[in-house]
């Protein structure tokens, strides 16, 4: 597709999603769904405003994106380093990959409450659970990121008489980079799942908790507002990053 | 030994290492936190005698709702892909949408649907299916782009009508990656059922987990979350054999 083409898509996508937000709008002014239901977008988004300015919600926010951004750097160096070892020894790796494919597919929360009961109510349980919910999306991704490093590029190590460190550094990270960067971001969205459904479930503070309970009190200014601000920042974090993936993509294809 | 029995055997290895690790936990933490493995099992044993009539309502409750969310997940989602699909169009605008829906924590957005459906089973449902949607969608738009063109132009040199096209060329070419996205929609959809369970709702087994936590009855929380645990990965295996079944014979 060239450039004229990609940029008339993403006009259309705008206006798909303006048109949307509008209709709902709309609707809800028009008293088609009632407002006790849903709150007007250009409502949530004062809500917001207001909240953020009152200073009411700081502590939640930050204490939640402090447990994403825990959750996010140790399943990124874990399952990073796991993925590496494994790695090395096949035998290993062709035992556990049936686990893998299991992983994502039994319900994990079902575990939380049981975390809950070793370490108590504290941060402890959601950083794990964010953990648990990253770390195996990224074993898997350098275990693939590894298998598809060309075997030619050892070859090359090699002849130049690269170190054991070099090699890794210089050949093999290059190389297995695009799916180390699909890891990072199914950790990012994970880390985010995990942490966020384990504070609505059962939690002190933190910005699930702070929308379960403004939703038990019927307090539904609040509830918008901090559903408003979880969604734009997820989805902002994963625009920086697509366009960060983009940027390398081409810089790899351009070499 | 040959390389099946071996990586068998390695497997199995995998398990026991695991069941050791569990015991060992339950030695370290104490029966305040956790059962060890064969009492689990015991009191496994027990939800399916003695207990079973409150088990069973339970289990029963979640079956119906998890069915309701996968069928809606299915047929939603199917629709959805199969447009996205084959309108070039559609699918370049929609597709980032779907990818940014897929990554969005929907656990915040609950609210929104029990506010919408009330507490009971169709909000359940509507959670659930809200989870498997997104990824069907996606496989199946991907599937339906990724057919080769060759195929579709020996299907318009053999004068196949559209329906013919439809079901000796598009169905056979697609089933694979389709399926792929059956069995990642049934997972996430049960995910989706539990957590609403979970969150709010007075009936089911998520329900029957966190009321054990309430109530410290560290036994039934582990048996259910256990047996759980054992349902999604068996039926995820069959899917993955079919799965891999069908990938092998394109």
């Amino acid at each position: 597709m060239n450039h004229g083409a990609m940029n008339r898509v993403g006009t259309i996508r705008l206006i798909v999603i303006v048109g949307l937000v509008g209709t709902l709008e709309l609707l809800i002014r028009a008293d088609v769904i009632p407002r006790r239901t849903i709150l007007p977008p250009s409502e949530m988004a004062e809500a917001l405003a207001n909240l953020l300015a009152s200073g009411k919600a700081t502590q939640d926010i930050v204490q939640t994106l402090t447990c994403v951004a825990a959750a996010l750097v140790s399943s990124i160096i874990g399952g990073f380093g796991v993925g590496v070892l494994i790695h090395r020894v096949p035998r290993l790796r062709r035992a556990l990959d049936p686990f893998f494919a299991t992983y994502y597919a039994v319900p994990f929360f079902i575990f939380y409450p049981v975390l809950i009961a070793i370490f108590d109510l504290s941060l402890l349980p959601i950083i794990l659970m964010g953990f648990a919910f990253a770390v195996i999306a990224m074993t898997i991704a350098t275990l693939n990121g590894l298998d598809r490093v060309p075997k030619v590029m050892a070859k090359v190590a090699r002849v130049h008489r690269m170190a054991g460190f070099d090699t890794a550094l210089r050949m093999k990270l290059p190389a297995a980079a695009p799916h180390l960067f699909t890891g990072l971001k199914l950790c990012v969205a994970y880390s985010f799942i995990g942490v966020i459904a384990s504070e609505f479930i059962l939690a002190p503070s933190g910005l699930g908790h702070a929308i379960a309970y403004a939703y038990n009190d019927f307090d539904n200014r609040t509830m918008y507002a901090l559903m408003l601000f979880v969604l734009v920042v997820v989805i902002t974090a994963n625009m920086i990053l697509h366009g960060w993936e983009q940027r390398l993509l081409r810089r790899w294809q351009g070499r | 030994m040959n390389a099946t029995a071996k990586r068998s055997f390695d497997i199995l290895l995998v398990l026991v290492a695991l069941f050791v690790a569990w015991q060992a936990l339950y030695h370290v933490v104490g029966d305040t936190a956790l059962t060890s493995p064969l009492q689990t099992f015991a009191y496994i044993g027990e939800l399916f005698t003695t207990k079973s009539e409150r088990f069973a309502a339970h289990a029963w409750e979640t079956g119906r709702a998890f069915l309701l969310a996968l069928a809606l997940s299915y047929a939603i989602g199917m629709s959805i892909g199969i447009l996205l699909g084959a309108h070039r169009l559609s699918g370049a605008v929609g597709e980032p949408i779907l990818v940014a829906l897929y990554s969005l924590p929907k656990v915040t957005l609950y609210p929104v649907i029990l506010l919408v459906f009330g507490l009971g089973l169709s909000a359940k449902v509507a959670f659930g299916a809200i989870h498997g949607v997104i990824p069907v969608a996606i496989f199946v738009m991907n599937a339906i782009r990724h057919i080769k063109p060759a195929y579709l132009k020996t299907a318009r040199t053999m004068n196949l009508s559209p329906w013919q096209t439809v079901a000796t060329v598009i169905v056979p070419a697609t089933m694979p990656e389709i399926v792929t996205g059956l069995r990642v929609g049934f997972s996430v959809t049960l995910l989706g059922v539990l957590i609403g369970e979970m969150f709010a709702s007075k009936q089911g087994l998520g329900f029957m987990v966190m009321n054990a936590i309430n109530l410290a009855d560290v036994e039934t929380m582990m048996a259910v979350a256990v047996l759980l645990f054992a349902a999604a990965a068996i039926a995820n295996g069959f899917l993955l054999w079919l799965d891999h079944r069908l990938h092998r014979r394109v």
